[in-house]
């Protein structure tokens, strides 16, 4: 049906109200006063006018328009349906018939059938009672006059109460506004209530926009159509001068509150989280000598000063933790306020803490200009050599240590990257190498990327070496990432000769060590004779990291979440083997997992549904099963002390809200260990084959 | 996926129309010709608005509006009524029901569209 052609619909349709209401008048002329009739009539004249003036039978719907006005007096009860009213309604029926078959033809029938009908129904014409038919719908009512706009419009909204509740959106409104022109939308949250006292349907908040485009008020107000009736609303001029100043309170007494901006970030960018210092070193200046205040002043600290506050924050954050805990067994309301806002104070101190422990990378990036200066002379390359994102901050602890990864990274791009000049040209290269050394911000990590416009790896080279080395099989598969990162095996070296510089197979490996003992990680890129890129991925700092914090026996231990792959229950009937150690089918590869429990020689009854985390390290995989999986956690890392140093299994400690101490999981060796099962296996497997 | 809107009419030929348009502006269209039928669609799944008449046999707009808004099921749903006349009292006793918004018949398929971005969004 949805296929017909709409007129023919409404044609048809037409057709059977059209029956239905002569079917009606005929019935009511015997029974004058049955009311349902005259409804059943009235509904009839009603659609049929809805719809002829849809698809367009305008004609149709203006007469009948003026047929159900006359009809509405009998359904009010103000005229009889007696013999003469029901013989001129039926002739209007006749017409209303009449015009949806040819709707041009003269309108004087019609009138003069309406005349009569009027006359029925009291003689007295109702034309006063003729609310416009063709008002336009609502939404783009642009009728009214329209006023002359400026530069935008201020505009201030609440919503009532039950707004939500009946299916308004703000956010549609808002958008509607938008819709308009650039806006500045500011929430006034003056009336939020506190959270026991909060109704979760209803809206508290209002809104403070400013509308900085030329339309007319009728379209702003058109916005609030539907809500207007019940909602305060103000919208008023932007004053010319006072566009320059958002969100200028225009003194509403009933939203007096002044718009609030947006709560402060906290210093999670260490950007910003300098700046308190710098602050407050120039106040210090200020009072101590009354000397010269510097704008941009800034205090030298020794470094294990700042090292020990950390300290001191990672001993908050626990004491915090502990105090949340302890609130919560309470429950007493007031001792939970406390302690949020203890929570509270403490997040931001803890970044701000962390923020000053951050250094610029160009610090360590000056360093390597004389070093490329230098390899350029003794190699004979000329080189290019670019930095980018010097201000890219990170933990001075992890600056540090970068300083020798970096030299061996630029050492092999310059010496196996670039080509010869001579060679350059053969390609179709300037002859002036690029080397670019770019540092920036990704999410939680710290991307470092040495970068060079030479030859590329050699991939043939790479797997020549690795297979001679013992490091591959003979035409074992491999991905090209893998491969990739087989030169940063230790002993891995395709250069040809060994140089002055490279080729001894030292350096790289170098690289792999300390940027696994960062808990960063490796990526290699490269194209064949258009250059290689690798990339350093380090954490921001190494202080305090997001764990997920597991149970295994009576013990907690927390393993960094940025190595946690997925985490699943461990299936039934693949923990035979007694040793502590098997293989788990993950869609269809095998992943060693170690059972914690046995690698700790843990006591008692493992609880009968055992879990599996899957960490990674080196797109290596290896699954940690434990008794239970409690959540995620801040973990302020503890170094082991001096007589624990030697333990490989874990990283440090953490101690957690309750006071106990949870053991940091060393997922790289572990998954080191849990890789070497895996070769024994395939070791095993072969020797049976054999 | 487009948001699921529920129309309401006694009358054939207005629910293709509006069907129609709907369809055409990526919304899915459910339709029901009374309230009663309208009370027992739009509860038993969730849509993201009503379009409904006021004036049909059985139950009629009003007494659906009243009934669906009794209902959770309709919480935060907007219901656009669609009149005749810009009858004010009309008007207020479909928002004293439960009734976000309206609309005025004839209506074209652009004004249609305005009112179902500006009550559901797109």
């Amino acid at each position: 049906m949805s296929e017909l052609d709409p007129a023919d619909v409404f044609r048809q349709e037409a057709n059977e109200l059209i029956e239905t209401l002569e079917q009606a008048l005929l019935d009511l002329e015997k029974r004058p006063d049955d009311r349902e009739l005259v409804g059943l009539a009235f509904r009839a004249l009603h659609t049929l006018k809805g719809s002829g003036a849809m698809f367009g039978f305008t004609a149709v719907s203006e007469f009948i328009h003026e047929f159900e006005t006359a009809f509405d007096r009998v359904r009010k009860g103000e005229a009889a349906a007696d013999r003469r009213l029901i013989a001129a309604a039926l002739e209007a029926r006749d017409h209303v018939a009449h015009l949806i078959e040819d709707p041009d033809c003269d309108p004087k029938r019609g009138e003069a059938i309406l005349a009569a009908l009027k006359v029925a129904v009291s003689g007295e014409a109702a034309p006063a009672a003729t609310s416009a038919p063709n008002a336009p719908a609502a939404g783009i009512d642009a009728t009214s006059q329209a006023q002359p706009a400026g530069a935008g419009w201020h505009v201030r909204f609440r919503l009532p109460a039950d707004a939500l509740t009946l299916g308004t959106n703000p956010l549609l409104l808002l958008d509607e506004l938008r819709g308009l022109g650039p806006c500045e939308v500011v929430a006034l949250a003056g009336e939020v209530p506190t959270l026991d006292r909060i109704e979760p349907q209803q809206c508290y908040l209002a809104w403070d926009v400013t509308l900085r485009a030329d339309v007319a008020k009728d379209a702003v107000d058109d916005v609030f159509l539907f809500v207007r009736d019940d909602m305060e609303l103000s919208i008023e001029p932007l004053a010319a001068d006072a566009a320059d100043v958002p969100g200028a309170p225009a003194a509403l007494p009933a939203m007096a509150e002044s718009p609030k901006p947006a709560a402060p970030a906290p210093a999670a960018e260490p950007q910003t989280a300098q700046r308190p210092a710098a602050k407050a070193a120039a106040g210090g200046t200020e009072r101590g000598a009354g000397a010269k205040v510097e704008r941009n002043a800034t205090l030298r600290v020794p470094a294990e000063r700042l090292d020990e506050l950390m300290d001191r924050v990672g001993e908050l954050v626990i004491a915090q933790a502990r105090l949340s805990q302890l609130a919560e067994t309470i429950h007493d309301a007031s001792l939970i306020n406390v302690a949020e806002e203890i929570e509270r104070l403490t997040a931001s101190l803890r970044d701000t803490t962390m923020g000053t422990r951050m250094v610029p990378i160009g610090s360590l990036f000056g360093r390597f200009r004389r070093l490329v200066h230098d390899l350029s002379e003794d190699l004979g390359k000329p080189i290019s050599f670019v930095t980018e994102g010097e201000d890219t901050e990170l933990d001075k602890t992890v600056i540090e240590q970068l300083a020798d990864p970096l030299v061996h990274l630029i050492r092999n791009s310059v010496d196996h990257g670039l080509e010869n000049p001579d060679r350059r040209a053969e390609a179709g290269k300037p002859a002036t190498g690029t080397l670019r050394l770019s540092a920036s911000h990704r999410g939680a990590e710290v991307a470092i990327a040495v970068s060079d416009d030479g030859a590329g790896l050699n991939a043939e080279r790479i797997r020549r070496r690795a297979e001679e080395a013992g490091l591959l099989a003979a035409g074992q598969a491999i991905s090209e990432g893998e491969l990739n990162r087989m030169i940063f095996q230790p002993g891995f070296s395709t250069a040809a000769q060994v140089t002055a510089l490279s080729g001894r197979g030292v350096g790289m490996d170098v690289v792999k060590k300390t940027i696994d003992g960062l808990r960063g990680s490796i990526d290699v890129d490269t194209l064949p004779g258009k250059g290689t890129t690798v990339t350093l991925r380090l954490p921001l700092t190494l202080a305090i990291i997001d764990g997920l914090l597991v149970r295994v026996g009576d013990d907690r231990y927390t393993i960094p979440l940025a190595a946690v792959e997925e985490c699943l229950e461990l299936p039934t009937g693949v923990d035979k083997d007694a040793r502590g150690r098997s293989f788990l089918n993950l869609r269809g590869e095998l992943v060693p997992f170690l059972k914690l429990r046995g690698l700790f020689q843990t006591e008692g009854e493992p609880d009968p549904y055992q879990k599996v985390v899957v960490v990674s390290s080196d797109s290596m995989r290896v699954g940690l099963v434990v008794d239970q999986i409690i959540g995620n956690n801040q973990t302020v890392i503890k170094q082991l002390s001096r007589l624990h140093s030697g333990l490989k299994t874990f990283s440090g400690a953490t101690i957690l809200g309750d006071g106990t101490v949870a053991l940091i999981l060393d997922v790289m060796h572990l998954v080191g260990f849990g890789q070497k099962l895996e070769e024994r296996r395939r070791a095993e497997t072969l020797g049976r084959a054999a | 996926m487009g948001k699921t809107i529920l129309m309401v009419d006694d009358s054939a030929s207005v629910r293709q129309m509006v069907g129609m348009t709907l369809k055409q502006a990526g919304y899915t269209v459910v339709e029901a010709c009374d309230g009663r039928e309208a009370l027992q669609k739009a509860t038993a799944s969730r849509v993201d608005a009503v379009i409904t008449d006021l004036n049909m046999p059985g139950m009629d707009g009003l007494s659906f509006i009243r009934q669906y808004r009794a209902t959770p099921a309709s919480n935060g749903v907007p219901i656009v009524f669609l009149t005749t006349e810009s009858d004010e009292g009309l008007k207020a006793q479909a928002k004293q029901a439960g009734a976000t918004g309206w609309m005025v018949k004839p209506f074209k398929p652009d004004q249609l569209l305005a009112v179902m971005r500006k009550v559901a969004g797109a």
